[in-house]
C-alpha cells in the first residue's frame, strides 16, 4: 500500500504547472489537488504517474468568482468550502445541500470540486450537478484556453475529453434565478459511501406550471447526464404527485444502467424512478 | 529517488525532515519523526485511523504526501494530555468505554477534538455524521458517541 517513486513538482502559477505537464506529457503526469482519489490510487498502484504536479500552492485557483449570472469556482475550492461560501441564488442553496453527501468531512477537507470532476467517477455529486446544470469547464494547457460543456466532457466511467497537456482551472455553473425549485437524493448503503444512483432535479414554476425542467442521474450509467425524457413529462405541467410518478417511470425507462457483481441493472432502474420521484417533492415543497 | 527537505511544526515543535515525495505523511509522523499515535489501517482513505489536524483541519494523514507538509501547523494524538494529565475527550473515552484495542482510537480522538474546536456546539445528528467518517472494529460506536457527546462538554466546561 506504498505509492511507486515519483517526481514531485511545486509550480508557482498556473502557467508553470501548464508547461510542467508539457514537458513531462509522456512520462505519465498527473496533476496533484486534493489527493483523495489520486493518492489512494497510488496507494493501490492503480496509478504509477512518474512526475506529479501539486497545485495546491496555487492561491489563485482556490476563489469562487460571481459575475455576469455565472459563477466560477477554481480548482482549489475544496468540497468543505462550498458551506461557507457566499454564492449567488438558488445555485449556492443547491450546491451546499449537494455538498455534504460527498464522502466524510475529512475527506472534503482536502478533496476539490474541479479534482471530482477530473476524476470523473460516474457516482460523483459534483459530476451529477456539473452534467444537470450544464456547467461549463475551463481548461488551460501551454499553449491555451479552451472551455468545455459538460455535455462533452464525460467520456465514460472516469474518463474525460481533457487533454494530458492540460490542466482545469475551474468551472463555471450559471446563477439559477431566486425561486428555483430544486431537490436531491441519492442512495447508499452506508453513510459517506459512493452513491449507487443519484437524482438531481431543478425546475422553475412561472402561473403554476413548470418550467425550465432538468433532470439529471448519477452513479447509474458510467457518466451522469440530463435525461430530456423524464424532463419531457414535466414541461408545462402542474406539479403532482401523480405527474412526479410519471417523471420518474419516464426516467428509468430512458436509463441503460450498469450493472456488477451486488448490483443489477433493473435495481438500478428502479432506484433512479423512486429518487427522480422523491426529488421532485422534495423541490415541489 | 531524491529526496525533499521539509519543516513543519508537530504538536509545537519544529521539526525538519528529509523525505521521498512517495511517502505519506503518516508514515513520515510515525517513521521519520518517531510519533506512533498516528495509526494505519487501510492507507486508502477509508478507515480514519490516521486522522490528524493539519492548519486547523482534521484531515487523513495517510492522503496527504509529507512533502506537502512543508510549513504546516500539525497535531497528533501525542498533544492531546499534558503529561499525565488527559485531554477532556480522553477521560470521556476512558470513563464511557469508548475503546477496547484502542487502534481506532488516535483517529477518533483527532477528527472529534478537530470537528469539536471548529465547532464546540455540535448536536449529536452532527456528531453522528462526523463518526462516521472513521471505522472501529470492537465498541459498535455507541459508547464513541457517548465519550464525544461528554468530551463536548467537558471541552465547553460543562461539568
Ligand atoms: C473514503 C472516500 C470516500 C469518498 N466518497 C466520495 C463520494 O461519495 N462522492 C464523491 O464524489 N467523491 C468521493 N470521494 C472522492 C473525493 O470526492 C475526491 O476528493 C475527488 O474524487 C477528487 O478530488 P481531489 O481534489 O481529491 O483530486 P485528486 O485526488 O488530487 O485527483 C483526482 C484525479 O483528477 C486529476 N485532477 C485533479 N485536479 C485536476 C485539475 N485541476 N486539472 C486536471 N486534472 C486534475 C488528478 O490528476 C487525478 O487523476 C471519496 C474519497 C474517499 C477517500
Ligand atoms: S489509514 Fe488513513 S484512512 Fe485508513
Ligand atoms: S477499539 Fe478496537 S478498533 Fe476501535
Amino acid at each position: 500500500m506504498k505509492p511507486a517513486p515519483f517526481t514531485l513538482h511545486r509550480p508557482s502559477d498556473v502557467a508553470e504547472a501548464a508547461q510542467l505537464l508539457t514537458r513531462f506529457a509522456d512520462d505519465e503526469v498527473r496533476i496533484l489537488a486534493g489527493g483523495q482519489s489520486l493518492v489512494p490510487m497510488m496507494a493501490f498502484r492503480l496509478a504509477r504517474p512518474g512526475h506529479l504536479i501539486d497545485i495546491n500552492g496555487l492561491g489563485e485557483l482556490a476563489q469562487i468568482t460571481q459575475s455576469d449570472g455565472a459563477i466560477e469556482i477554481g480548482a482549489l475550492v475544496r468540497h468543505n468550502d462550498i458551506a461557507s461560501a457566499e454564492i449567488e441564488g438558488a445555485t449556492g442553496a443547491l450546491l451546499k445541500k449537494v455538498m455534504p453527501n460527498i464522502a466524510h468531512h475529512p475527506i472534503r477537507a482536502r478533496g476539490t470540486i474541479c479534482g471530482s470532476l477530473a476524476h470523473a467517477d460516474p457516482s460523483s455529486e459534483w459530476c451529477l450537478s456539473a452534467a444537470t446544470l450544464d456547467a461549463v469547464l475551463l481548461a488551460r494547457s501551454a499553449t491555451g484556453k479552451r472551455e468545455i460543456a459538460a455535455r462533452d466532457w464525460f467520456t465514460g466511467a472516469m474518463s474525460t475529453s481533457l487533454q494530458a497537456d492540460e490542466l482545469l482551472t475551474g468551472v463555471r455553473l450559471p446563477v439559477l434565478p431566486e425561486g428555483t425549485r430544486f431537490g436531491f437524493q441519492e442512495f447508499s448503503r452506508r453513510k459517506g459511501d459512493f452513491a449507487i444512483c443519484a437524482a438531481l432535479v431543478v425546475f422553475e414554476i412561472h402561473y403554476g406550471v413548470i418550467e425550465e425542467a432538468r433532470i439529471g442521474i448519477g452513479g447509474a450509467e458510467d457518466h451522469p447526464r440530463r435525461i430530456a425524457e423524464g424532463e419531457a413529462v414535466l414541461k408545462g405541467q402542474r406539479p403532482s404527485a401523480e405527474l412526479f410518478a410519471r417523471a420518474g417511470a419516464a426516467v428509468a425507462a430512458a436509463l441503460d444502467p450498469m450493472e456488477d457483481h451486488s448490483t443489477k441493472a433493473a435495481y438500478r432502474r428502479d432506484l433512479a424512478c423512486d429518487l427522480v420521484e422523491g426529488a421532485l417533492q422534495e423541490a415541489a415543497r | 529517488m531524491s529526496k525533499i527537505a521539509v519543516s513543519f511544526t508537530l504538536n509545537g515543535r519544529k521539526v525538519e525532515v528529509e523525505v521521498e515525495p512517495r511517502r505519506t505523511l503518516a508514515d513520515v509522523i510515525r517513521d521519520d519523526c518517531g510519533l506512533t499515535g498516528t495509526h494505519t489501517g487501510c492507507e486508502h482513505g477509508v478507515c480514519g485511523a490516521c486522522t490528524i489536524i493539519v492548519n486547523g483541519q482534521t484531515v487523513r494523514s495517510c492522503l496527504m504526501f509529507g512533502a506537502q507538509a512543508e510549513g504546516a501547523e500539525i497535531r497528533t494524538v501525542e498533544s492531546l494530555s499534558a503529561g499525565d494529565t488527559l485531554h477532556p475527550l480522553q477521560e470521556a473515552f476512558v470513563q464511557h468505554h469508548g475503546l477496547q484495542c484502542g487502534f481506532c482510537t488516535p483517529g477518533f480522538l483527532m477528527l472529534a477534538c478537530g470537528t469539536l474546536e471548529a465547532n464546540p456546539q455540535m448536536d449529536e445528528e452532527e456528531m453522528r455524521d462526523i463518526l462516521s467518517s472513521n471505522l472501529c472494529r470492537c465498541t459498535g460506536y455507541e459508547n464513541i458517541l457517548k465519550a464525544v457527546k461528554d468530551g463536548a462538554e467537558r471541552m465547553r466546561g460543562e461539568p
